[in-house]
């Protein structure tokens, strides 16, 4: 290593640390919305698998468990998420976020699909208990609701 | 290099005119070597549409995801008057009403008109359409496929809204600099060759003709051409920020069985959904068969891998 790239591959690594730090948000308030955000769909992900994995024949069906995910997808549906838009942590303004600033200025039509969510979550609440059939029926609408709002909120990623 | 001889390269009155006239005769060679060629009157004689299959063609095809009113999610013989916006580096391209409204939409035109259009890329005043209408992916389509298509849209309802102009600064607003880009980037040829199973080939089909995934999975060069050697490699999102992501076979790592089942119900293996445009285009996906799900599927795994930052 010549002295040269000994000076220079430090200073590298100091503006590379540098940026890294500047791309994440200056605010904290921000990031602990976007993390908490995420661990809201990671959540809602985590029971939709459950619900999901019967649907699909991969996981064989238990009544029991597929009433405590359904039973958990509609509370999380139902939670109130006003404090998570932050303002600052929209898609291209901070690291990791993939909420469009649609959002924030199409607020009343984001929770009607919240909303749309919940409607689909309690229906799939009463019917996940009732047999594998009713579950599948339910996974439908459950399925569209997610992606209604992913269409319009959702910023695309690799 | 030898520097050029001004004296001998100076042009006198009658080599201008001389000039000009062959300058003319380039002009009018070029405009007829890439002027507009519609299908031939008789090209579908003896086909017969049937409007149950076309329905199907039309979800495959992703027609209403443009051609809906913006705002309007898709429904059973749904309206399509058009109007939805989509921006490009060379300006905005407004869907326009191809509803069966005679004034307003194509209900005045022929099968061959339409065919045309689907196909050729030419409009019925036998003018050049812009490839924001994917006729160089529809190109490949059945001819049968497409006279389908055209049964079905016979019964749509017609719808009145006028179509809205283009967007477009010169020279992206000059329609017959469209017949040289046609010869440029619209190609009959297949993407992925090779020896391929009937499903593949199937898949094939699916994807590179009536799909037109490439419209969005694939590069554009400056002139808006599609990158083959980098196909299905991802790409800007074109309808804002974000990317479109690389669905070759060295990306896209789900099995068969969970790629139809993401364009059946739209989640991924980690049950998340589809999102963006995607999401629109999982609502026509689902309306395919099980077994047209499963052969472009096949087909993904066979995509060449392509590493596309």
């Amino acid at each position: 290593m010549t002295i040269l790239t000994r000076l220079i591959a430090p200073t590298f690594a100091v503006v590379c640390l540098a940026g890294g730090v500047a791309a994440q948000s200056a605010d904290p308030a921000v990031d602990a919305a976007i993390k908490a955000r995420h661990a809201h769909m990671d959540l809602l992900a985590y029971n939709l698998g459950t619900l999901g994995g019967m649907a699909q024949d991969k996981i064989p069906y238990d009544a029991t468990l597929a009433s405590a995910a359904a039973a958990n997808l509609a509370a999380l549906s139902h939670m109130d998420w006003t404090s998570y838009w932050v303002a600052g942590s929209e898609a291209g303004m901070a690291e990791g976020s993939r909420a469009l600033p649609a959002i924030w200025t199409g607020m009343e039509d984001f929770h009607a699909k919240q909303m749309a969510m919940a409607t689909a979550a309690d229906a799939m609440a009463a019917a996940a208990g009732t047999d594998l059939d009713a579950l599948k029926a339910a996974m439908g609408p459950l399925g569209g609701a997610c992606g209604d709002c992913h269409k319009t909120y959702r910023q695309p990623n690799n | 290099m030898q520097e050029p001889d001004i004296g001998t390269c100076a042009l006198t009155a009658r080599g201008w005119i001389s000039a000009g006239l062959v300058g003319a005769a380039v002009v009018a060679a070029g405009l007829y070597v890439t002027r507009p060629v519609p299908l031939a009157a008789n090209t579908l004689d003896g086909l017969t549409g049937d409007a149950t299959a076309g329905a199907i063609v039309f979800a495959a095809s992703g027609c209403a995801s443009c051609h809906l009113a913006p705002g309007v999610d898709s429904g059973p013989a749904p309206a399509l008057p058009g109007g939805r916006k989509f921006a490009s580096p060379f300006g905005t391209f407004v869907a326009p009403n191809i509803s069966q409204d005679t004034e307003a939409g194509i209900g005045g035109w022929t099968d061959v008109q339409i065919a045309s259009a689907v196909l050729r890329g030419v409009g019925a005043g036998g003018e050049h359409l812009y490839p924001a209408f994917p006729y160089t992916s529809y190109g490949k389509a059945d001819l049968q496929d497409v006279v389908n298509l055209i049964a079905y849209l016979r019964t749509l309802p017609a719808d009145p809204t006028p179509s809205q102009p283009h967007e477009l600064a010169f020279p992206f607003n000059v329609r017959a600099s469209l017949g040289g880009w046609k010869l440029l980037f619209d190609r009959s040829d297949w993407v992925v060759t090779g020896d391929l199973t009937d499903q593949q080939q199937r898949g094939r089909y699916l994807v590179e003709a009536l799909g037109h995934c490439a419209e969005c999975h694939t590069p554009r060069n400056a002139l808006g051409g599609l990158d083959r050697d980098r196909w299905l490699s991802g790409a800007p999102n074109p309808s804002g920020p974000g990317r479109i992501p690389n669905i070759t076979s060295g990306n896209l790592t789900w099995s068969e069985g969970e790629i139809a089942e993401y364009l059946s119900s739209g989640f991924t293996p980690e049950f998340d959904t589809a999102g963006g445009s995607m999401a629109e285009v999982v609502k026509n996906t689902a309306q395919l068969t099980d077994a047209d799900r499963a052969a472009i599927a096949a087909y993904l795994k066979i995509v060449p891998a392509v590493t596309n930052p």
